[in-house]
């Protein structure tokens, strides 16, 4: 079935946030299929809900209208106990503010949602090292994330967001924090990961530079999809940025 | 899709542990108010142990600088009371110092926001969220009200030894002090676990989009 390479679904989605006096829509109708293995960005200037549909896919916040299918199961229908699961195997979250537990060792942050999923320690502790080394951390497991730098320490929120290998790693905004190169470094392991491990990207984004490894990019605009346009056809519009592909 | 996230307890109390021993000054300020009002509790009974002891014992010289202390006995009396003056600050004492925990607790959870919310984005249960803090104020409790009761038992034990002399220490009463250090241990662990209570459920409703947060 053809549906079935559909990791994520939304349809009809609307989103209103009631501030008491006034109702503001910030969703006015999503639909949207992201397929596995792609790396997605998500685009669109402030306020233009761009957070709050990311935040719809990745579980975190439920639609007034519409539904949101994470692999085929609806999350408005999940409990409590079943949103925690999904939170915890089947997507990987990366922040801008990387959000690192702050008193835990990199190695430690990194096998805690293997924790959550019940995997004993020495296997977690094993899977931990193989992917502090797979984001170019070796030997930084003892660290804590103060004495790590900002590319550091989304390094290890990327391995974090893998720990459990999810089938989606949702990552807001993730070079937000970074300098140029450091956030190129941080795409480009992305893009690495994605394909090497066939999970899908989907990213919050204002930055460009983005685009450059996207599979596809979802224009936001004032509460509607602007326009979706596919990699080949990125190339026209920003030509030039398809160097390093 | 029934699966379960766990979080064992060894984790939690390890994970608990680390939290206080890195944020160590952090922890203490939340428990030098339960180690004041312990260690106050544990003064005021110690003192009266101490008296009580000294009463029993019966020496007119005691009795005499018992009442010099301003003890309140009448001839013919058998124990001597915590009057109702000592009760009242007591109790005011200990009501303070669950204020402050409570605050201090707010206040942690505030400053953790992110962290709380990102636990919860990595697949923790609003209940890990509770046990955590709980199992930290358990820690910050029994350790706050150990130091609070050697604090004022100590304490207790030399103001008797100003007030009486040396001559005291045959009477002191030591199974009845260490019960009462035991039973102020107990009450401090209880007065931390119930200042945490009404923050730690308001960690664990902390929703995980919060995390996402980008102003402070």
């Amino acid at each position: 079935m053809a549906e079935s390479k559909q990791i994520v679904r939304v349809r009809g989605v609307t989103k209103n946030f009631d501030l008491g006096k006034i109702v503001i829509e910030v969703l006015k109708g999503i639909d949207l299929e992201i397929e596995t293995g792609k790396y997605i960005s998500i685009m669109g200037p402030s306020g233009s809900g761009k957070s709050t549909l990311f935040n719809m896919i990745g579980g975190l916040d439920k639609p007034t209208a519409g539904k949101v299918f994470i692999d085929e199961v609806d999350i408005a229908q999940l409990d409590a106990y079943e949103l925690a699961w999904l939170r915890c195997r089947k997507i990987g979250y990366i922040f801008q503010t990387f959000n690192l537990i702050p008193v835990m060792t990199a190695l430690e942050n990194i096998t805690l949602p293997m924790t959550f999923a019940g995997v004993s320690s020495d296997d977690a502790t094993k899977r931990g090292m193989a992917l502090l080394e797979q984001v170019g951390l070796t030997g930084r497991h003892g660290h804590r994330p103060s004495e790590l730098s900002g590319g550091q320490q989304q390094r290890v929120a990327v391995a974090r967001a893998l720990a459990n290998t999810p089938a989606i790693v949702l990552a807001d905004e993730p070079t937000g924090n970074l300098d140029l190169t450091t956030g190129e470094d941080i795409i480009n392991l992305l893009k690495e990961l994605s394909v090497e491990r066939g999970v899908t990207v989907i990213s919050a984004t204002h930055d460009y530079k983005m685009l450059n490894v996207s599979d596809q990019v979802v224009w936001i605009r004032d509460g509607r999809i602007d326009k979706i346009q596919n990699r080949d056809e990125l190339e026209i519009r920003t030509g030039g940025l398809e160097a390093a592909a | 899709m029934r699966r379960l996230v766990a979080l064992p307890w060894r984790k939690s109390i390890q994970m608990a542990f680390q939290s206080i021993r890195i944020r160590f000054f952090r922890s203490m300020v939340t428990t030098m108010s339960l180690v004041l009002a312990v260690s106050f509790l544990t003064f005021t009974q110690v003192g009266n142990d101490i008296a009580q002891g000294l009463l029993a014992g019966g020496s007119s010289e005691h009795l005499q600088a018992l009442t010099k202390a301003g003890f309140d006995i009448s001839p013919g009396d058998a124990t001597i009371t915590s009057s109702a003056k000592q009760r009242w600050i007591v109790f005011l004492s200990l009501l303070v110092c669950i204020v402050g925990i409570i605050n201090a607790q707010l206040m942690s959870v505030t400053e953790r926001f992110r962290e709380i919310g990102t636990l919860k984005c990595l697949g923790a249960l609003d209940r890990f969220i509770v046990r955590i803090f709980m199992l930290e104020a358990t820690m910050q409790g029994l350790a706050g009200a150990l130091a609070g009761a050697l604090l004022g038992g100590i304490a207790a034990l030399l103001t008797a030894l100003i007030r009486f002399g040396f001559s005291l220490l045959p009477y002191v009463p030591w199974l009845q002090v260490s019960t009462t250090m035991f039973f102020t241990l107990c009450i401090g662990t209880f007065l931390s676990l119930l200042g945490v209570f009404y923050p730690a459920i308001v960690a664990a409703r902390m929703r995980p989009v919060d995390a996402m947060r980008v102003e402070q």
